[in-house]
């Protein structure tokens, strides 16, 4: 008995490692050894030329604290995405609501109008905005047509909120539709009958219930705003240098590129990401409570 | 919608929910705003769509119809060869990133074992890791490795679709877990035992039993895979090399310049690609 059961162990344990090897090799060696070099790369120097010099040195963390250049970039990026995230949050909310509410025929078709949207190239949705805002676009038009004139719309800070907002929302509206979903509305008749108001029902009952949507949504909509470069640059003009502008150009079009400060740069991303979120988590828990 | 809606279960339990006369306020609000979101998400594509047939050279204005612009496209060299190769990256991406992701999802849903834990962060990682850092990261690591290739054997290699492709795989793998591991927690796992007690081996009950009933899941972790890599931009913008360049880089390269109709075009075709596999996708979820 103990042999079959050994030989059964030991197939096991081979079919295991059979399974994991490709992916485990595949994540480690393109996914996990590539932050490490970069992680290395922040403590790194360049020369005239553009090329990675291998004299350990803090000095790019200590420019991008000390110069307003990068400090900016940080407060901006986080900035923009904690409001990105925010009006996301109050227009996808009430949303996934219309749509978990809705009759049953009805629910399929609007999930189907968020997904397409999800699905499509977000460079694509980007650029119609450019369409739309352009000089002589279709905003400009009407406003001409109603006497207020022309105004400059495409490449201002508005025109790339918007852009985010829009690109984004479709990824805070379907976790918080999974979540909303699953709530049991019967729950506020309940709180109601013990003489809750909405607004406490709402507070007490449904807000903790759906928090789990609320953030996954958030995170899904904070960690790619935090690092884009392209709203800014297609519809803010890229007036002003939000973290992924920076990061960008130091790796592709500087002169001379500057990988060890762009490493650095990205490296200070994930912390502050990481650092967010941790508070975010602790927040909601809190309030899960 | 609401106010006509049958009273049956949830509609019901709603209109108890949020009772006393006030839900056609609420409700009614409720239901303007939420169209007023749908058209804020469609007016955009929509005006894309229509601009695409514009005679204005600029594709920002109304100026009579015209289907000259797709014509051009598929006339433009850059474009058609940026088209094919992003469907050839895709594609390899796609049946890579399934594969690997299937047997991902099969050692982590049906074995413990040490280190399960690191494993699953490393798989879910990809996920949360903004883009931009992924993108840098296997740029600097592409550079080091060719830099290695020629010390050794004297050879000058660029960045080139297979760059582009194995950084496509290394993000699309953590998705397709996700969607496999799904359809397989939903299995039931007495159909194997039984397949096992009628003497089948566990190769036989793989691909007779396992296989076709999750088959589901890892179509629809595919065609996530490959919409993920169809509408790449960064990972792409960073890795791709000159000459290998990627339908997204190239609408990039040209909107940076000027809008122009033949953009629109090209953005058009790509939306309507998107909603066919949104469509094939919803169908295989019907099936499930």
């Amino acid at each position: 008995m103990a042999t079959i059961q050994q030989q059964q162990q030991r197939r096991d344990r081979f079919r295991l490692a059979l399974l994991l090897t490709p992916g485990l090799l595949w994540l480690l060696l393109f996914f996990a050894l590539p932050l490490v070099i970069i992680f290395v790369y922040s403590f790194m120097t360049n020369d005239a030329l553009g090329r990675v010099v291998y004299e350990p040195t803090l000095n790019n963390y200590i420019t991008i604290f000390t110069q307003s250049l990068y400090v900016n970039a940080y407060l901006r990026s986080i900035w923009a995405s904690v409001l990105t995230t925010v009006i996301c949050l109050l227009i996808g909310y009430p949303l996934a609501v219309f749509i978990a509410r809705s009759p049953q025929q009805w629910r399929m078709p609007l999930l189907m109008l968020i997904l397409i949207p999800f699905w499509t190239n977000f460079l694509v949705r980007i650029y119609a905005w450019q369409i739309i805002l352009a000089n002589n676009g279709i905003i400009n038009g009407l406003l001409e047509i109603i006497g207020v004139g022309r105004l400059t719309l495409l490449n201002t800070e508005g025109a790339t909120l918007i852009g985010l907002i829009y690109g984004e929302l479709p990824f805070m509206v379907l976790p918080l539709y999974a979540a909303i979903d699953r709530f049991d509305f019967t729950l506020m008749e309940a709180a109601a009958d013990l003489g809750a108001n909405k607004v406490q029902a709402f507070l007490r009952i449904m807000l903790p219930m759906t928090m789990p949507g609320i953030v996954a949504g958030s995170v899904l909509v904070f960690i790619p705003t935090l690092g884009q470069f392209v709203v800014s640059e297609l519809l803010g003009g890229a007036k002003v240098d939000y973290l992924g502008n920076l990061i960008q150009r130091l790796f592709l079009r500087a002169n001379p590129i500057n990988w060890p400060l762009g490493s650095a740069m990205a490296v200070l991303m994930m912390l502050v990401l990481l650092v967010l979120i941790m508070m975010y988590f602790r927040v909601t828990s809190e309030e899960e409570r | 919608m609401i106010k006509t809606a049958p009273a049956t279960t949830a509609s019901a339990r709603i209109r108890g929910a949020f009772s006393e006369g006030r839900l056609t306020w609420s409700g009614l609000s409720l239901t303007v705003f939420s169209i007023l979101v749908y058209l804020f998400l469609y007016v955009p594509i929509v005006i894309l769509v229509i601009f695409s047939f514009t005679r204005d050279e600029f594709g920002v204005r109304w100026t009579g119809f015209t289907f000259d612009w797709y014509i051009r496209l598929f006339n433009n060299p850059r474009m058609m060869g940026a088209a094919w190769n992003t469907l050839v990256v895709a594609t390899v991406s796609t049946i890579v990133s399934t594969i690997i992701g299937t047997m991902l999802a099969m050692a982590m849903e049906r074995y413990r074992f040490r280190g399960r834990n690191a494993m699953e962060g490393l798989i879910y990682l990809p996920i949360v890791v903004p883009e931009i850092v992924m993108a840098v990261a296997l740029l600097a690591f592409s550079a080091i490795i060719f830099d290695v290739i020629r010390m050794v054997t004297g050879e000058v290699l660029r960045r080139n679709l297979a760059t582009v492709t194995i950084g496509h795989i290394a993000f699309s793998i953590s998705f397709v877990v996700v969607v496999v591991r799904t359809s397989l927690k939903n299995f039931d796992r007495r159909l194997e035992e039984a397949a096992a007690d009628l003497g089948a081996d566990s190769w036989n009950i793989f691909w007779r039993i396992t296989f076709p009933l999750i088959l589901p899941g890892i179509i629809g972790g595919a065609l996530l895979a490959f919409t993920l890599s169809l509408d790449d931009f960064i990972i792409s913008l960073f890795l791709s090399g000159p000459g290998t360049s990627l339908l997204p880089v190239e609408v990039y390269n040209r909107v940076r310049r000027a809008i122009t109709p033949e953009i629109n075009a090209i953005s058009t075709l790509m939306l309507l690609l998107s909603m066919a596999l949104v469509a094939l996708s919803q169908l295989l979820q019907r099936r499930r």
